[in-house]
């Protein structure tokens, strides 16, 4: 096979061609440049970060100890504002999200313009943050419970829209296909060909959802949306330190147990 | 029953397919299928066996042609018309397409879905006489203990039993099954085809089986029609399929060596 002849050549190998390479010296450069404009933008003024340690120890001596006897007073009421504001809100979101949710798969949906149009909403209602939908909602609704329901509702709609009409699209088309040979109606289809292969994956969405609502259900009282948040707002604003410990540690207790209870249910339900 | 012509239950004419634009994948096929016996497409892969028998209730559309069944013409049912049609026409698959996190009694059910209302259907509220007629086909399959096992908790020879139970609960009046054993062991693969028989002659159900097993097609079909490039090339009974349609079929012919019996994809 090989060659006798002594002449051996030298076959040049490199990972990268050469275009490859000034490529790749570009992305280089750029992020190095991005990097450098980014701080200079940001200001940051030396001092502060020198004072950053004590600010903080001072911040902390303030706040301890806790102010337990605010607890029964008003963050136990507001605490329990801010969970009914998630699970509604979720409750409500999940509703209108179904519908685009099948609009959005394009299996369930044969009409390009129609998936479309239920992407559409769902990518802008998940662009829009909750505390814009909240501030919008406070203007319409007044300050309290209601807006801030509707705001984690409306912020909702986009996320499990879009990851159960994704669910919806990975479902296996045998079933569905065997269905439609037998002249089941659409309606029918679905209830027994669809909705069977993806309920764990939406029950599994939800029960998701729902803790990340319990999360921003917290922080809408601080444009008057309801819940805990005010709480805390107010507490902030008449610099009862102790009080604003208080509140942030009864916030991480119900972060917590949320956590806990989800990851149990849904060992449970999957 | 059937107003068509001479009592075959199902007359296809001239049907072409052709997925892409000027290539048709079948080729002007006709076709008369009597109103009882089953009767064995077979054919190299890709020759368009799956298609054709798609194409019959529409799971693929045709390109031109005519598929006669109960006297209308299919191919220019509308989407309503088509539904009613496809009630009577219970079909078999390779992969069962069961849904597997339903029960085997919900599946079996779910042969009635066309003329359950959606409402009803998502309450499970059958009508008892569909529930006496799944027990009883539940137990002609041999899956009585298995009636309310899930669909993905079975064997693939169950998953078939009950995939031919679904079809049988439509009633139907033609019965298509695409590959119904080529998921199966040998052993699993003749019990099937066993039971296909004999619930086809029980029934009066004329049967269209698409098989790559030529020795199946030969034990089991009482016809065998041979497909090769979009068209049939042999058409007549089991005995009648000689070496040389085999080869005419398939082409080459050094797996014609010994036995036809072992050919497999």
């Amino acid at each position: 096979m090989s060659q006798t002849d002594t002449a051996v050549i030298d076959r040049e190998w490199k990972r990268y061609a050469l275009g490859e390479r000034i490529a790749r010296f570009v992305v280089y450069l750029a992020l190095v440049a991005a990097v450098v404009l980014s701080i200079r933008t940001v200001e940051v003024i030396p001092d502060f970060i020198l004072d950053a340690p004590e600010q903080i120890a001072d911040l902390l001596r303030r706040m301890w100890p806790p102010d337990v006897a605010s607890y029964p007073q008003e963050i136990h009421a507001a605490l329990l504002d801010s969970l009914h504001i998630a699970t509604v809100g979720t409750v409500l979101g999940v509703m209108m999200a179904l519908p685009f949710g099948f609009l959005a798969a394009r299996n369930v949906t044969p009409w390009a313009w129609l998936n479309w149009l239920a992407r559409l909403v769902l990518i802008s209602t998940r662009s829009i943050n909750t505390l814009v939908f909240a501030l919008f909602f406070v203007a319409v609704f007044g300050p309290g419970a209601l807006a801030g329901t509707l705001a984690i509702a409306f912020h909702s709609i986009g996320f499990v829209g879009r990851l159960f009409s994704e669910a919806l699209e990975n479902t296996s088309p045998g079933p569905i296909e065997a269905l439609r040979a037998a002249g089941a109606p659409g309606a029918s289809v679905i209830s027994f060909g669809y909705w069977p292969q993806v309920s764990p994956a939406f029950w599994s969405l939800v029960l998701f959802r729902w803790d990340i609502n319990v999360r921003e259900s917290i922080v809408l009282g601080l444009v008057g949306a309801g819940g805990v948040g005010m709480a805390l707002d107010n507490a902030l604003n008449l610099f009862q330190w102790n009080r604003v410990a208080m509140v942030l540690l009864a916030i991480l207790g119900v972060v917590i147990a949320a956590e806990v209870a989800v990851t149990y249910i849904r060992k449970k339900i999957i | 029953m059937a107003q068509n012509t001479d009592g075959a239950a199902l007359v296809i004419r001239s049907l072409v397919k052709a997925y892409v634009r000027g290539k048709p994948v079948l080729n002007g096929i006709t076709l008369d299928i009597a109103s009882d016996g089953i009767t064995a497409i077979i054919g190299p892969s890709g020759t368009g066996k799956s298609t054709l028998i798609r194409c019959i209730n529409r799971l693929v559309e045709p390109t031109s042609g005519e598929i006669i069944f109960a006297g209308r013409n299919l191919v220019t049912l509308n989407r309503r018309e088509l539904r009613a049609a496809r009630r009577q026409i219970g079909m078999v698959f390779q992969e069962y397409n069961l849904v597997e996190r339903l029960t085997v009694m919900e599946n079996v059910l779910s042969g009635r879905l066309g003329y359950v209302s959606p409402f009803k259907a998502w309450l499970r509220r059958f009508p008892p006489a569909d529930i006496n007629e799944a027990y009883a086909l539940l137990e002609t399959v041999g899956l009585t203990p298995h009636v309310h096992a899930r669909a993905d908790a079975l064997s693939g020879g169950q998953r078939q039993r009950v995939g031919i139970a679904r079809a049988l609960m439509q009633r139907p009046k033609l019965l298509l099954a695409d590959e119904p054993t080529s998921s199966l062991d040998p052993k699993t693969s003749v019990e099937i085809m066993t039971l296909m028989r004999d619930l086809s002659a029980q029934r009066g159900i004329p049967a269209i089986v698409n098989i790559h097993n030529v020795a199946l097609a030969r034990r089991f079909a009482t016809r065998i029609v041979g497909l090769s490039g979009g068209a049939v090339v042999f058409d007549g009974a089991p005995d009648a399929l000689s070496d040389a349609y085999l080869k005419q079929i398939y082409g080459g012919e050094s797996w014609l060596d010994g036995h036809s019996e072992n050919d497999s994809d």
